[in-house]
């Protein structure tokens, strides 16, 4: 079950939700929306902030820090709003402009339930077996303490909150060192192999090589 | 990313994994890893403003003016050591040494070392080596006593009751945990002799993780009843410990050794690096062979370089040029022979990247292959070919370096002066000795 803010919803979502076949319920408070949560929790979060945006935020604000297991959030959203976005990357896991393309929504909730993004919190990042505490630095596989230097958290960081997605290393060395570092692009190789090498046999396949174009953090979200 | 998110994260980490000491590690001119263990609460403050030490009774740190000096952490080093106590965990990191007033100090290999890589960044290159490092398992050692490796085992051998392939697991395991990858190991020649090749990093990076290597291998050894040694050449009469150094400049994210229209797959740039090795290699020698002990090894019938020659397939020259799987690109480089895993591998490196590049800067001609096995050639033979040798003793070797423009330039004058007074004052002691080859061959018959 979907759950949908604010309510009513705004009659195109209602249309594009019950046409894709999803099952959903539009609250207008969080409180409402504990009272209506099912037993098995809600799927996901569609909010639009077209309409209301410092509700919308407040709304996410407060689900993210009630729920103890993160909800993927998307958050619909009007073209000259972009800028809204920015730093509060820990309240939604995706967006779409709005008006939508209803057959965009789709993908991309269908997406996002897929269960193959990274949940990204305040503070926590987690794939997997591995998690990242972004607050405290710390990270671990399997419960283990994964004891990292600086660099090597920063880039399996950026990897874990891009899961899926295929790297450059010119890319991930501009996006991750961000300055003319002596090391040069094959720097990011050698912090990969060590990288691996610290997640051990089990997990060293989290980071995988992708032939001639660079590295992607865990599976194809083509192949999958 | 900005220096204060390195430190951030570096105290964060002391926090959060409980860690109870912090080794600011340095190493010596002579290569020797020097430690300052401070407590947690001091290490905002190291990392911020350093921390100021009597550098002068350091190997090659002491001036005449000013005895202090600063350890400035570098913070991407920052590593918790994996063989303590985990109840009480350390970590390490290393550090460069600046004078008081912030300015690099001149007797710290780690500086020199940054400094040539600068230099290289400037024209668009990286170094990158990687070591095949060799070194010997004893069993705990007898003082006067001859040492007596811990197995009998031989190239590659695998036997069932291998206590050095458990020996050699651990220390592998440890090394991966440190961010130190490993590529290949196996059972050398020679009884207890082992090899651990390393993976390719940026130069500084490595010579980093082979100061960590060294002692995690001594460490994991010492735990375990043994005692390892990088001693070139601590048996008579078996192969000693060499580490062979594999070179390559990359150009952003290509081989800048690679040339796929060369019948070597070797760039002009490779060729004018290779040249500049070879004329240089006897200046340098010195330093990438720096004990008495170390010609001992780099003698004919050892599987050790002797002549100033470079080859494909042929492991009796100074340089080979390893033949790449699937012709690949990225694994075009150089393998320079001599070195043995005793010297400082901050100015070994150092010298070498600046023999190589002065190749190219005066666009040295690479001499012609030599692919027949030097070591059944005449040396007169050689001599008229034009293949020379490297110095055959500490003392050769020395006295080639002192007229080296090259060598001092490279290692700046501090460390030049200081390294040839140091080695000297070494070779007057060996100089002096009376051996047992003396008295055996000598004390009855004369």
């Amino acid at each position: 079950m979907l759950l949908v803010f604010p309510d009513p919803a705004p009659p195109e979502l209602a249309r594009t939700l019950d046409l894709g076949g999803s099952s959903w319920k539009a609250v207008s408070s969080t409180a409402d929306a504990g009272e209506h949560e099912p037993d098995s929790g809600w799927a996901g979060t569609i909010v639009d902030a077209t309409a209301d945006p410092e509700g919308a935020w407040a709304f996410l604000r407060a689900i993210r820090k009630q729920a103890d297991k993160q909800l993927p959030v998307i958050v619909l959203i009007g073209g000259a709003q972009l800028a809204e976005l920015e730093h509060r990357d820990d309240l939604f896991d995706d967006f779409c402009l709005s008006p939508f393309h209803p057959s965009e929504l789709e993908a991309r909730l269908r997406h996002l339930l897929s269960g193959d993004v990274a949940v990204v919190s305040s503070d926590m990042v987690e794939y997997g077996a591995l998690t990242l505490n972004l607050e405290t630095y710390q990270a671990s596989i399997a419960n283990k303490p994964l004891d990292m230097t600086y660099m090597e958290y920063e880039l399996l960081k950026f990897l874990a909150q891009n899961p899926g997605k295929v790297f450059t290393r010119e890319i991930l060395l501009s996006r991750v060192w961000g300055y003319e570092y002596y090391g040069g692009a094959r720097t990011v190789d050698v912090h990969v192999r060590r990288l691996r090498a610290k997640l051990g046999e089990e997990h060293a396949a989290l980071i995988q090589t992708v032939r001639s174009v660079g590295y992607r953090f865990g599976e194809s979200r083509w192949e999958s | 990313m900005s220096i204060d998110q390195h430190r951030e994260y570096v105290l964060r980490s002391v926090e959060e994994r409980g860690v109870r000491l912090v080794r600011l590690w340095f190493t010596d001119v002579l290569g020797n890893l020097k430690s300052l263990a401070i407590s947690p609460a001091e290490l905002d403050n190291a990392l911020t403003d350093g921390m100021t030490f009597d550098g002068s009774s350091i190997d090659g740190f002491s001036r005449v003016q000013e005895a202090d000096v600063l350890a400035i952490p570098d913070p991407d080093t920052f590593e918790i050591v994996p063989w303590g106590d985990p109840k009480e965990p350390e970590a390490r990191v290393f550090c460069d040494i600046h004078n008081l007033d912030g300015t690099p100090f001149a007797g710290d290999p780690r500086q020199v070392l940054r400094r040539h890589m600068k230099a290289a960044h400037e024209m668009g290159l990286t170094f990158y080596v990687a070591p095949d490092i060799e070194f010997f398992y004893f069993e705990p050692l007898v003082a006067g006593e001859v040492p007596v490796p811990i197995d009998q085992g031989g190239f590659f051998d695998l036997t069932t009751n291998d206590v050095t392939g458990e020996l050699r697991k651990r220390t592998i395991r440890t090394l991966e945990q440190m961010g130190i990858p490993v590529e290949y190991s196996f059972h050398e020649d020679a009884p207890g002799q082992q090899e651990i090749d390393l993976r390719h990093t940026d130069a500084l990076t490595m010579a980093d993780s082979v100061m960590t290597f060294r002692l995690a291998v001594r460490e994991i050894a010492a735990r375990n009843s043994a005692h390892a040694t990088f001693m070139p050449k601590p048996l008579e009469g078996v192969q000693g410990s060499g580490m062979h150094v594999h070179l390559s400049l990359f150009e952003g994210d290509d081989n800048a050794f690679f040339d796929a229209d060369d019948p070597y797959n070797l760039s002009a740039k490779a060729k004018a690096f290779m040249a500049g090795l070879l004329r240089h290699a006897p200046e340098i020698t010195a330093v990438t062979n720096q004990t008495v002990n170390s010609y001992k090894r780099l003698v004919p019938g050892f599987e050790a370089p002797v002549h100033l020659s470079w080859a494909r397939n042929n492991r009796s020259g100074l340089i080979r040029v390893p033949i790449t799987k699937n012709d690949n690109p990225l694994a075009t480089r150089l393998e320079y022979r001599s070195p043995d895993p005793a010297c400082n591998p901050y100015l070994a490196f150092s010298l070498m990247l600046a023999a190589g590049m002065k190749g190219i800067e005066e666009g040295y001609e690479l001499p012609d292959e030599a692919d027949a096995n030097l070591f059944e050639i005449g040396d007169d033979v050689l001599e008229k070919l034009g293949i020379g040798q490297l110095p055959t003793s500490l003392a050769a070797a020395l006295e080639t370096m002192e007229k080296s423009t090259l060598v001092r330039e490279a290692l700046g004058e501090h460390i030049y002066e200081w390294f040839l007074r140091s080695k000297r004052i070494e070779w007057r002691g060996y100089k002096t000795h009376v051996s047992a080859f003396e008295r055996d061959r000598y004390l009855t018959s004369l």
